[in-house]
């Protein structure tokens, strides 16, 4: 049996630098991560958060940063008791061109076993990255609500 | 036909800036499903026995099954069979479902395709490589009027794992 992971491919009508921009500006993922901001410098070796309205959700390290083909950081949840003490996770973004279409795959891999925050992220994902597809190609991002992903709504 | 029998081997989601009704019209209209699936034409006739079928550009009957369950603009499933004479005999009928959900201002569509056996990812890599393709399409069609143009290589791990297993392939 294969390893617990979570796998996404969408195809985007984009360039590869314009999806690059779009997963490592915060500006940009503000609009399609519901309100989400990526935080880091983006050098290998340093950290990485994941904040929405002053709370921290996720944190990591990046692992590479291969401008506009490959982009990897590892993810472990802070803010929910039930998700927090797991093992760090490894988020692989590929970036491929497609004709003139990009190819974008996710791999979030290094699950320990079926847990609550693979659950999760297996909603998460294909919310996350549609509105990021809808807002590369139509300029405008999807409003998805939180508790359409099974998550509470975030304390404000 | 029962149907409690098969489990989910891969599932698809999308969110789409658009309506059930617009959503389910894609996936049932014949003229829609040429834009977005390649140039095949999905020709159903929806109620549960009816008539499912895939044809590829050129007219040939490409997929066959029949209608499961019919829900509009909820649940459609179809058994969705390739139409390659020893496929069947040797891996079974395969089922899909789309299950469509208003969600915000968005529509859900979760594509699951279903086996009544164990199948290897060998063979279901044809099905895990085409779904991205053709549902990231319809996406792009119903949000801007236009497909993307996916040009898709063969799918070669699919298709040499049918060759191992004797199944012919056109």
């Amino acid at each position: 049996m294969s390893k617990p992971e979570f796998v996404y491919v969408t195809y985007i009508e984009t360039t590869p630098e314009k999806l690059w921009e779009a997963l490592t500006s915060s500006e940009f993922s503000r609009k399609y991560w519901m309100g989400t901001e990526l935080q880091s410098d983006w050098t290998v070796g340093s950290p990485f958060a994941l904040v929405n309205n002053g709370t921290t959700s996720d944190v990591g390290e990046v692992l590479e940063f291969d401008r506009p083909r490959r982009l990897s950081y590892t993810f472990r949840h802070v803010l929910y008791d039930d998700m927090r003490n797991e093992e760090p996770s490894k988020v692989v973004f590929t970036l491929e061109p497609h004709g003139h279409l990009v190819k974008l795959t996710l791999t979030h891999e290094g699950f320990t076993g079926a847990n609550k925050l693979l659950d999760g992220i297996s909603k998460g994902w294909p919310a996350i990255l549609s509105s990021l597809k809808s807002l590369l190609e139509t300029g405008t991002a999807l409003v998805i609500p939180r508790t359409a992903l099974g998550k509470e709504p975030r304390p404000s | 036909m029962n149907i409690d029998h098969f489990k989910p081997l891969t599932v698809y989601t999308i969110y789409i800036a658009s309506t059930p009704q617009k959503v389910w019209e894609a996936l049932t209209s014949a003229e829609f499903s040429r834009k977005y699936f390649f140039g095949n034409a999905v020709e159903v006739d929806l109620a549960v026995g009816g008539a499912y079928i895939v044809r590829t550009p050129d007219g040939a009957l490409h997929i066959s099954g029949e209608v499961v369950e019919c829900d509009p603009p909820r649940k459609l499933t179809v058994t969705f069979n390739v139409n390659w004479p020893a496929l069947i005999e040797k891996l079974g009928p395969t089922l899909v479902s789309y299950d469509i959900e208003a969600v915000g201002d968005a529509t859900r569509l979760t594509m699951t395709e279903s086996h009544d056996r164990p199948i290897s990812d060998d063979i279901l890599s044809g099905g895990r490589q085409g779904w991205p393709a053709i549902l990231s399409s319809l996406k792009s069609l119903l949000e801007t009027g236009e497909p993307l143009v996916v040009k898709m290589a063969p799918p070669e791990r699919m298709l040499a794992a049918l060759k191992k297993l004797g199944i012919a392939t056109p």
